[in-house]
């Protein structure tokens, strides 16, 4: 804690930053406030939206979206994927389901109570007007995508069906099979792919942002590299709309897909753009545990096995016995025992927590005793097989195909891994960055979901912002630009900034060392997970802060990137994403560091409550850290953003 | 390797040799390198086997083999592969990137190739272009649904015998292994995949005969004719239904008729 030196940005307020960001939430009742904005903000003529060019990065939920949606209103836009489809993006895998306000379970669901569990279920730090607005789109989010045709399970009478999820005590998940996440991102797909075929929008497939360019403070574009090509080129529009995301895999082994990465953010972040809450990072308690060192990633199992799996470890430390040999009195049913209003259903945060309590007791399971077991044997003997296979018989088929075990027969072994980042790029109401013109939705930006994210609610915010939110805003802002061209590419910030990502190609290349991008991605990839995991502590941190800028150097030394800059080159690819999750990992130990309190997903050892559970410190953490970037070498600036709960009283969670 | 119980036994290794099909651009000449990979876990993927290989290669100051690949749970249809002439390999049901290597016998010689189609020319070593894909769905496959000018939606019940069989279709993750194992490379099993996925429901009515009418003829443009071999299906990972193609074709030719009559033309 040592960044408050003012960066021009007023004096520091209480020592932890200053707090000069404006989150242009509008005033008025909680309830009233995203209509009244919306009749309040400024429009664009139908005619003159097609004089505004909009560049997104991303086809994820949030980026296809929201490209779809601008150019149906009329906005020129430009769509850039790394992928060879919009399609691929790594919304695709998320399994189990969309939460939506419906009520149509007649359980007393209401838009009041999807906003209330979503403010407390994200720990009480995120922004309560952002959260309110999600739940109120949340009910046109299914109806959009129902009439999309996307094909949500449904009950006999040919309406949608609905299921419960942790964290919350009504039925509102939508859900289509175990494959939500693909259903949504193909309906928004296609309705990108509609707008392509109708020439409004251009995609630009294989093609990878590798900075944001401003002129005069304000975001003009971006430079890109084509993958194929290698060829570096300039993209000018009216606004950039980032929608790039989440930095999970800066923990190497993580459930992201292999490309996910922090990049495009991060170059926003360097032009500008604050980077908010580094340290809230979603660890997902059911993973199928890593086997080997050679491990490239981890496969995340759908958080509704939960709903009927029974999670235990036995009592009994370095238990080496068959699971079905060990009496259930010698099984201890952790959450069940702990939580019995909740039971398996608490929270991500709690149930990961846990799962590592009893495993770094000693009462791990499996070959490598790093799992849990979630026991399905109860519910197949009350529901039957065949109900089971119904209901969840994808999910066992994957979980055979990956560890050769039958989850029919033995219990499924599970540990939690890293699996979303409620941290990103700071944004205002209008889901602008600091960087005006500089947009960020999805999982991008910060903005939603506290200090841990609900299950389900990852796609009902990336769609929330791309179908509902962003169309909005962005014209207000844009509405006061009206007649003025883009700065052309002609102009000379352009040049320059192509020329510095050419310069940082070469310097990749032309390093010669001996170690792969990838040797050095897991190196940085264990300190992160070992200081910056599931529980962290000031020794830990301060431990990362010495071992990742060595590791670094030791990276812009000893890298080896063959092959050359003009063609398909991954190395080259990977080179770039991991220097920026360097940086990043830096930021997220000092933003974990200055937290004194345990939140959410961020769980300080120091900090915690006689039972063991999270501790908050309301009186002085009860706001958003914000941090600017100066240069290489500089540590950021840490902003503030005050959050006030006019809605929520903020208490202890409790799940007991 | 199951052992009893269902729970298989884990540590095992295996020795292989590996015939990787490299190409370093779409026009220039490919032939086959060998790889041998002793000690290789038997609980690794497949795409983790060639990691592996590409790590050698690396530490070796050589450039490692392009591949396409990301989520690595079989949902994101980016990875491909010929593995011994069969797309996505041996296993049935199950992408690359799902394939265990405890599914080989130790001493096993692979052959690695891309999956090869006129229509999905190589862009690197194993790298495909199969953007085709994307051309068929642009030419109608989605309903014209604008945001936000929808609603309540459960206004429009859908049986519940359709939306499961219309999701057994929309399962497709247009990875491709259809046309790689198709002996004419044809594109009728994503083609009609997607086109039950919408004609099967109420929301895909309006639009269905002639979205059926542009999604094949733009197929067509791209891909070779189907002749029932059904290779399509037994490689495709997700297992979409032959039936699917049936439905589509029916629907085709009376899209050609309906089209007309929808214009007035008799």
């Amino acid at each position: 804690m040592a960044e408050s030196h003012s960066g021009g940005n007023g004096p520091a307020s209480n020592g932890l930053g200053n707090g000069v960001l404006d989150s242009r939430v509008p005033d008025g009742p909680m309830a009233d406030k995203w209509t009244d904005h919306k009749f309040s903000m400024k429009l664009v003529n139908p005619n003159n939206k097609r004089r505004f060019e909009i560049i997104v990065v991303g086809t994820g939920l949030a980026g296809a979206s929201a490209a779809a949606s601008l150019s149906e209103l009329g906005y020129r836009v430009k769509v850039f994927t790394f992928h060879d489809s919009p399609r691929r993006a790594h919304s695709i895998a998320a399994q189990g389901g969309i939460n939506a306000a419906k009520n149509y379970t007649n359980d007393g669901d209401s838009v009041h109570r999807l906003f209330y569990d979503t403010v407390k279920g994200g720990d009480y730090r995120s922004r309560e007007a952002n959260v309110h607005r999600l739940a109120e789109v949340s009910l046109n989010i299914i109806d959009q995508c129902a009439a999309q045709g996307v094909p949500f399970a449904r009950e006999y009478g040919g309406l949608l069906d609905n299921r419960s999820f942790g964290g919350a005590q009504v039925s509102r998940t939508f859900y289509a099979r175990g494959q939500t996440g693909q259903q949504l991102l193909l309906g928004a797909y296609q309705a990108l792919a509609k707008q392509v075929a109708a020439g409004s929008v251009e995609l630009c497939t294989r093609t990878e942002m590798l900075d944001l360019v401003t002129k005069d403070g304000r975001a003009c574009g971006i430079v890109t590299r084509d993958l194929i090509s290698g060829e570096i080129a300039a993209h000018t529009g009216h606004a950039v709309v980032l929608a790039t995301g989440g930095y999970g895999n800066v923990y190497y082994l993580s459930t992201n897909a292999m490309a996910c990465n922090v990049t495009a953010a991060w170059r926003a972040h360097r032009r500008g753009a604050y980077f908010a809450n580094a340290c809230y990072t979603q660890i997902h308690p059911t993973c199928i545990p890593a086997s080997d060192e050679f491990q490239s990633k981890l496969t995340l199992m759908s958080e509704s096995l939960r709903n009927d799996g029974r999670i235990w470890v036995p009592e009994q430390l370095d238990d080496a016995r068959s699971p079905d040999l060990i009496p259930v009195a010698e099984r201890d049913y952790y959450l069940e025992r702990k939580y019995p209003a909740f039971g398996n259903l608490v929270p991500r945060d709690v149930a990961s927590r846990n799962a590592k309590t009893v495993v770094d007791q000693g009462k791990g399971v499996g070959p490598l005793r790093n799992g849990v077991y979630l026991d399905f044997s109860e519910v197949i003997e009350r529901d039957g097989h065949p109900a089971v296979a119904a209901k969840y018989g994808n999910l066992f088929d994957m979980y055979e195909r990956i560890t050769g075990e039958n989850p029919y027969a033995v219990p499924m072994r599970i540990y939690p891994a890293i699996h979303y980042t409620m941290g990103g790029l700071w944004v205002d109401y209008h889901l602008m960055t600091t960087v005006p013109g500089c947009y960020s939705i999805g999982e991008a930006n910060f903005s939603d979901h506290g200090a841990n994210r609900l299950g389900a609610s990852a796609l009902m915010q990336g769609l929330a912002d791309g179908y509902f939110v962003l169309p909005y805003t962005i014209g207000d802002d844009l509405a006061a630009r009206l007649g003025e061209p883009v700065v052309p590419l002609s102009d000379p910030v352009f040049a320059q900034a192509v020329s510095e990502v050419n310069d940082a190609t070469q310097r990749f290349l032309s390093i010669g060392g001996t170690r792969s991008v990838d040797w050095f991605h897991r190196e940085l990839g264990k300190i992160v997970w070992d200081c910056i995991g599931m529980e962290r502590t000031s020794a830990g941190l301060e431990k990362a802060l010495s071992e990742i800028p060595a590791l670094e150097a030791e990276f812009w030394a000893d890298l080896r990137v063959p092959g050359s800059g003009a063609n398909l080159n991954s190395s080259l690819e990977k080179a770039g994403r991991v220097a920026d999750f360097f940086e990043l990992a830096k930021l997220m130990a000092r933003d974990a560091l200055v937290r004194e309190e345990s939140c959410g997903g961020h769980f300080r050892a120091e900090h915690q409550t006689p039972e063991g559970e999270a501790q908050r410190d309301d009186e002085n953490f009860a706001h958003v850290a914000a941090w600017e970037w100066h240069d290489t070498g500089t540590v950021q600036t840490r902003h503030v953003e005050e959050l006030e709960f006019t809605e929520v009283a903020l208490t202890q969670r409790s799940y007991k | 390797m199951s052992g009893t119980n269902g729970q298989a036994s884990h540590g095992g290794t295996l020795s292989l040799t590996l015939r990787i099909w490299r190409q370093d651009g779409p026009d220039a000449p490919g032939r086959f390198h060998t790889f041998d990979a002793p000690n290789i876990s038997e609980d690794m993927s497949f795409l983790e086997l060639l990691d592996i290989i590409n790590e050698r290669l690396i530490e070796g100051g050589d450039v490692p083999i392009e591949f396409d690949h990301d989520c690595r749970e079989g949902i994101c249809g980016m990875c491909s592969l010929m593995i011994n002439g069969r797309a996505h390999g041996h296993e049935l049901a199950t992408t690359t990137c799902q394939l265990h290597m405890r599914k080989f016998t130790d001493g096993d010689v692979i052959t690695v190739e891309p999956f090869r189609a006129k229509a999905f020319p190589v862009v690197r070593d194993l790298v495909v272009d199969r953007s085709s894909f994307d051309r068929i769905i642009e030419a109608g496959g989605y309903i014209s649904v604008n945001t936000g000018a929808v609603g309540d939606a459960n206004q429009t019940p859908v049986p519940k015998e359709a939306a499961d069989t219309s999701m057994d279709a929309a399962a497709c993750i247009g990875c491709g292994a259809c046309v790689a194992a198709c002996p004419n490379s044809a594109a009728q099993l994503f083609t009609s995949a997607k086109l039950a996925h919408l004609n099967l429901i109420p929301q895909g009515q309006p639009q269905r005969w002639e979205r059926t009418e542009a999604m094949v003829e733009t197929m067509e443009q791209f891909f070779g004719s189907c002749t029932n071999h059904g290779e399509c299906t037994e490689a495709c990972p997700k297992e979409i239904s032959l039936d699917f193609i049936a439905f589509m074709n029916r629907d085709y030719v009376k899209a050609k008729i309906k089209n007309r009559k929808l214009t007035g033309q008799s």
